[in-house]
């Protein structure tokens, strides 16, 4: 019997906060470190605002990133504006990171589609989870075909990682070379199941192997590793080599406004995490390489009343006309269509205000 | 312009010329390329335009369709290949919940320009899951044109127009017809979606037929003795119900024949319609001739699935004596 290695991998993990390499030149300047120090405060007083206007009654639900902003606001900052960014549904801090105006993520929230509205290479949100990944390597693929050198960037949880459409997008983006890096956020949670019990794989960067593509995990908390693993990969991706990117972090609130996580998981786990938390860790950065200043001190009273400002102009925002319903459905509407509209807006009065 | 044709090589004639009239159409699915698809509907296309822009894909539907929508949101004017319609279910999720929505969901700053072709339907002795009729499923994703040809002719201008077409549409070719027979093709004529065709004119009955049971539509109306009109919606979804009121109002009796079953099949919406807007019209009640509620079944018992002519001219039979 001849029994020979015939394939062997390793996967590798990136952390720089809280390592000797830690005051390394990591090729961010200061300014660029107060502007993430700055989206990540906005991030956070955008999450605490949605959930006490969840309590309130005006939004219905809302899910959460707080724990997750380095990931996503790390990640967004290696790309550029010609990039594409796929979002699956818990990436507000990744949307505010691109620039999507934040009265109009809230209008989202509120359950107003105009608020999705003017995204430019971003997608709206996709709840389905994990079907998104499949948008998102079509779009490598399209950029492989269309000879750009751009990449998609999207993102995606680890409960995403069990279903098929996740393994059909890796798959077919290693095969027609997509300008891809998949993001896996891996939160430790899909809403109560935990990762160990998601999956027998011991990473999920290593998902990668199996479809012959690269797979990286970085310290999810960590702003600084998921910056320089975001730079390493986007380089792959943009050359047609797409990368699975870990990265590993902790949500620290529910799944969303509806759930109860103290049913699954116990305060000391979470404690635990808060003390990792990416933006405790990224504060304590910035002072310790004497980056902080007065004005990233007071940026927490400017962000919240940015936030407020943002969230009454979505409270005041007109609502949707009752027309709209009927009017994205086709480019041109069906002949049947006009006729039901027609009856919709004779029984509402013809203005749905 | 115009050459002989059977439906399998208007399909195509179709692709060929939409690949030509515009760069950005990709025409892939499994075993698309160098195979030409199994049924030989991109015969040669790969060798005419290149691996970049014909091509098989991996074994993996919903990554067909799904590809597909990030393919088409990224400018590209996907027509991917299914290849059965009893597989379209794994693409199901992608099909309804994206490709039908993302006009919506982006109040119109994104659309999905794909045109998703797959034969269906039965009677050609095919294995289990080969042979069915999905039309339903996707008659009830809003978002969707679901066009489905019955011969050369409309087979290569419907699909020309599906595929120039800025949302989604499902097109369904009818594989027992692929090579039943052949016809003038004209590759200028232009022929409307949402736009039902008047197969036969007649007085006495509306008989509503799409695909394969057009032929035995004409069959069984040639057997009667009584004058038919025959109405082939070819847009199943969005509906021109208008042509199929006008002619149930004209002869005062319909009768539905498909292939899917009875049950929730699109003979069922047709008849309310109907209903709705003819029954002062009417002389009988609606009549469906349909497949059985049952799973399309193993072959050796396709005959008694399948709707024939006989069945037809005793629905008819029934229809006029009502």
């Amino acid at each position: 019997m001849v029994r020979k290695e015939v394939h062997s991998s390793t996967i590798e993990k990136i952390e720089i906060l809280d390592t000797e390499d830690e005051s390394e030149d990591h090729g961010i300047s200061d300014e660029e470190y107060e502007q993430l120090y700055k989206t990540m405060v906005l991030a956070r007083k955008f999450d605490e605002r949605a959930f006490s206007l969840q309590r309130r009654g005006e939004i219905s639900t809302y899910a959460p990133h707080k724990g997750q902003e380095a990931a996503q606001i790390g990640a967004v900052f290696a790309m550029t504006d010609d990039d594409w960014m796929v979002p699956s549904f818990r990436e507000t801090a990744a949307y505010i990171a691109r620039d999507a105006p934040l009265d109009k993520i809230f209008q989202r929230w509120m359950g107003d589609a105009n608020g999705q509205r003017g995204l430019e290479n971003d997608l709206p949100v996709a709840i389905p989870v994990g079907t998104q990944n499949l948008h998102a390597a079509g779009i490598g693929m399209a950029m492989e075909k269309q000879e750009e050198d751009n990449a998609v960037v999207s993102f995606t949880g680890d409960g995403s990682t069990s279903q098929g459409d996740f393994h059909e997008s890796l798959n077919f983006s290693g095969v027609f070379s997509g300008h891809n890096v998949f993001i896996v956020q891996n939160n430790q949670y899909a809403i109560s199941l935990p990762i160990e019990r998601q999956t027998k794989s011991e990473t999920l960067a290593q998902k990668a192997i199996g479809h012959g593509i690269d797979g990286i995990q970085v310290d999810g908390n960590d702003i600084i590793a998921v910056i320089k693993g975001m730079r390493e990969a986007l380089e792959k991706a943009r050359n047609g080599e797409p990368v699975v990117f870990e990265a590993l972090t902790y949500r620290l609130e529910d799944h969303t406004t509806s759930d109860d996580s103290t049913r699954y998981r116990d305060e000391e786990e979470v404690e635990k995490w808060k003390e990792k938390d990416p933006l405790k860790r990224f504060r304590e950065y910035l002072k310790d390489q004497d980056i902080w200043s007065d004005e990233l001190e007071a940026f927490e009273d400017e962000a919240e009343e940015r936030i407020n400002e943002a969230s009454n102009e979505a409270i005041d925002a007109d609502d949707p006309d009752m027309e709209e319903m009927f009017d994205y459905v086709y480019k041109d509407m069906p002949e049947m269509l006009k006729k039901e509209k027609e009856q919709f807006q004779d029984f509402y009065g013809g203005d749905s205000k | 312009m115009s050459e002989e044709m059977n439906v399998v090589e208007a399909v195509n004639a179709a692709l060929e010329d939409e690949l030509e009239n515009d760069e950005d159409v990709l025409v892939y699915g499994e075993d698309v390329g160098e195979d030409g698809g199994v049924f030989r509907a991109s015969e040669g296309l790969q060798e005419e335009f290149g691996r970049e822009r014909v091509f098989s894909t991996p074994l993996a539907e919903s990554g067909i369709i799904g590809t597909g929508v990030g393919m088409a949101l990224k400018g590209m004017r996907p027509v991917p290949e299914i290849q059965f319609s009893g597989f379209l279910y794994l693409a199901f999720h992608q099909i309804k919940e994206h490709a039908a929505r993302f006009r919506m969901r982006s109040r119109g700053d994104l659309e999905v320009p794909m045109t998703i072709r797959a034969p269906y339907g039965g009677g050609i002795s095919a294995l289990e899951h080969h042979q069915e009729s999905p039309e339903s499923f996707f008659a009830h994703a809003e978002g969707l044109h679901v066009v489905i040809p019955s011969t050369p002719q409309d087979t290569y201008s419907l699909l020309r127009k599906s595929i120039q077409l800025d949302d989604p549409v499902v097109f369904l070719e009818p594989k027992q017809i692929y090579r039943a027979f052949k016809e003038e093709v004209d590759r200028e004529k232009d022929v409307e979606l949402e736009k039902a065709r008047i197969v036969q004119e007649g007085s006495d009955a509306t008989l509503i037929a799409w695909g394969a049971m057009v032929r035995v539509a004409e069959e069984a109306a040639q057997e009667i003795d009584a004058d038919i009109e025959i109405v082939d919606p070819r847009t199943i979804y969005p509906t021109d119900f208008e042509t199929i009121i006008d002619s149930v109002k004209k002869t005062g009796r319909a009768m539905v024949l498909h292939e899917a079953p009875k049950t929730s099949g699109f003979g069922a919406e047709i008849a309310s319609r109907i209903n709705e807007e003819a029954i002062l019209d009417l002389e009988a009640p609606v009549k469906r001739v349909t497949g059985p509620d049952v799973p399309y079944p193993l072959y050796r018992l396709e005959d008694y699935y399948m709707p024939n002519s006989e069945r037809a001219v005793e629905g008819l039979e029934e229809l006029l004596e009502f």
